[in-house]
């Protein structure tokens, strides 16, 4: 084990190389439903319990099916209101399970990347081949439900190896939502080829708002446009991302999706500063612009590690 | 360090869902159902009536708002008392008033130790539907078939006895079940429970015994979670129970009738600080208009008639 995971340098948020996304546009805004399946009676792992009842807890999965027969429906409704793409954090096994679902996704341009296969299904203990096997799993199963090849990764559960970003990098994944440590998309280090990380974000996630903070939906709203005014103020200085972490097993709720609406009908009134898109066109646009010289200053730096 | 190579086999991975009791389905995709007066919202009020008693039985986990400290835990206790004895009855006048009705799911013990509390339940034309023995017998994986089975028929039986009512249907205590709950309560005759929290309308569930219908009993507006566990201000409870009312009418326009439930804890909003927090919160309600005001057994009669 490590005391630093080292996987970026320190590099501070002043005097970076500057970011201006396409057109102009201050901050990127991009929204990721996390699409999951969790399983009602999944295989042990060592190292995390999936349910905290005995089998079958029924209220902790009933909860989270709410999102597939209900939740997401509402939300691909407001997402469409306002035209808005989701990039979709994804149990891969959705495909086999609900491919009505993937299929709306799909037929609207939405973006797929790997949340592994279930979240009920944890990377703790796994060995190398089991890693790399989920990895290819997931980019097999996405290709053939929707043709998609994933650019992206979001560990199932959060639950990471040593290895899971080296691995990335070497299956061709372009960017990683699973690292918290900036507001702008950065290179991260990797044995070969490249990664960047992200922003995704914890503190704005609606688990993070409803269950963790026990904010009302009046309150997220709030929170959301906060984030969003400080990030498109620092974004004249220099692009930043934000994204929304939505599941629609909260945010899908008659009680929520309503507040959150506000939420989504301020940030798209600022179109003109602000790049509406999906992850995957931002790493695009990063690589081809940024990542060098980013990686230049970053990737060289010593000291800390 | 590896995992068993069965952590990476999916038997389950196929087409719907990964067990047998109910398909997957899209509520948005249902045929739509006509409440009485073609009103958008049912609005479906429960007050459970629950024993704790102070020698929690620890099975794999405790009831949530069980004891808490050491023996004799007198806090607790009395706090869950007084909801049974002073709480409920502030809860029974605002609906009284309002004309509104409840479903009150009741422990066995309750009915048993507090015939008069049966009474008032009658008296105010709420239906009681089964919620177990007591606080700690709970269901769970594990327990005994035989055991569940006289758990649900002792509730039954004593509900049935001391109240009079037809008892139709269930929520289990700490809304546990074992694998075995659904097919023993439709073995037992129940038309519905109210454990699962997946959907904003009925659905059926198929068990070997028969089916048995899952009504939508959420917790994410009850009084117990919004303020005790997530911490909130009573009135930011109340907007959110308005906010659904509001979404909930809306999609009644397109997609038929809705159900708006909404689970009241006697030792919670039947606080004299509360109270009135509870008769603003329904006045406000009843004034937006739509509401059918009914009991469980109401609504699943109702919905049961259109979908056959």
């Amino acid at each position: 084990m490590k005391a630093d995971p080292g996987l970026y340098s320190y590099w501070p948020y002043r005097n970076r190389p500057k970011i201006t996304w396409p057109g102009g546009k201050k901050l990127a805004f991009w929204v990721a439903p996390n699409i999951e399946f969790y399983e009602l009676n999944p295989p042990n792992n060592p190292f995390r319990k999936a349910w905290p009842r005995p089998y079958p807890d029924i209220v902790s999965y009933s909860y989270r099916d709410f999102g597939n027969r209900v939740g997401h429906w509402r939300l691909m409704d407001l997402m469409d209101e306002f035209s808005i793409r989701g990039s979709v954090s994804l149990s891969v096994a959705m495909c086999q399970h609900h491919p009505e679902i993937i299929e709306a996704c799909a037929e609207r341009g939405w973006e797929f990347f790997s949340h592994g296969i279930y979240n009920t299904r944890y990377c703790y203990g796994m060995d190398e081949a089991q890693e790399r096997a989920i990895i290819e799993d997931a980019i097999e199963t996405v290709i053939q439900a929707t043709g998609q090849q994933i650019r992206g990764y979001l560990a199932p559960a959060l639950t990471h190896t040593e290895r899971t970003m080296d691995l990335l990098a070497e299956y061709g994944i372009w960017y990683t939502c699973d690292l918290f440590q900036d507001d702008q998309p950065q290179p991260i280090k990797v044995k070969t080829g490249r990664l960047i990380s992200m922003p995704y974000s914890l503190e704005i996630n609606d688990h993070y708002a409803y269950n963790v903070y026990g904010q009302s939906p009046a309150q997220y709203t709030s929170i959301l446009k906060r984030q969003f005014d400080t990030l498109l103020r620092e974004g004249e200085e220099s692009g930043t991302v934000m994204c929304i972490p939505l599941h629609a097993y909260l945010v899908g709720r008659a009680h929520r999706i309503d507040p959150f609406r506000e939420a989504l009908e301020y940030i798209t009134s600022h179109r003109d500063d602000v790049w509406i898109t999906t992850a995957a066109e931002i790493a695009e646009y990063y690589y081809d612009h940024y990542y060098d010289a980013a990686a230049e200053q970053l990737l060289s730096r010593v000291g800390e590690e | 360090m590896s995992l068993p190579s069965e952590y990476l086999e999916y038997p389950k991975r196929r087409h719907g869902m990964d067990h047998d009791l109910y398909p997957w389905s899209n509520m948005f995709d249902r045929p739509p159902v006509k409440w009485p007066g073609d009103k958008p919202i049912a609005l479906w009020i429960t007050v459970a009536l629950e024993f704790f008693p102070l020698t929690p039985n620890d099975g794999p986990f405790r009831a949530p708002g069980h004891m808490a400290t050491p023996y004799p835990d007198l806090r607790t206790y009395t706090t869950k008392d007084y909801g049974n004895r002073v709480g409920v009855y502030r809860i029974m006048r605002v609906l009284d008033k309002l004309g509104l009705k409840a479903t009150a799911p009741v422990n066995a013990a309750v009915a048993r130790r507090y015939p008069p509390l049966i009474e008032a339940v009658n008296e105010a034309g709420w239906e009681i539907i089964g919620h177990g023995v007591d606080m700690n017998s709970l269901h769970y994986g594990g327990l005994a078939e035989d055991i569940e089975r006289a758990y649900i028929a002792e509730t039954l039986s004593t509900l049935r006895e001391v109240s009079g009512q037809p008892v139709r249907g269930w929520l289990s205590p700490a809304r546990s079940e074992s694998e075995n709950t659904p097919r023993l309560l439709a073995e037992a005759g129940v038309d519905y429970l109210c454990d699962w929290v997946n959907d904003d309308m009925p659905y059926d569930m198929s068990t070997p015994a028969g089916r048995i219908t899952a009504m939508p009993h959420t917790y994410e507006l009850e009084d117990r979670h919004v303020i005790t566990v997530l911490g909130q201000l009573e009135e930011l409870w109340s907007e959110q129970v308005l906010d659904a009312a509001r979404r909930l009418r809306r999609e009644a326009e397109k997609y038929g009738g809705r159900v708006l439930h909404l689970s009241l804890t006697p030792y919670v909003i039947g606080q004299p600080f509360r109270i009135a927090i509870l008769e603003h919160l329904l006045e406000a309600l009843v004034a937006e208009g739509g509401i059918w005001s009914a009991t469980g057994g109401e609504i699943h009669s109702a919905w049961r008639d259109q979908v056959g």
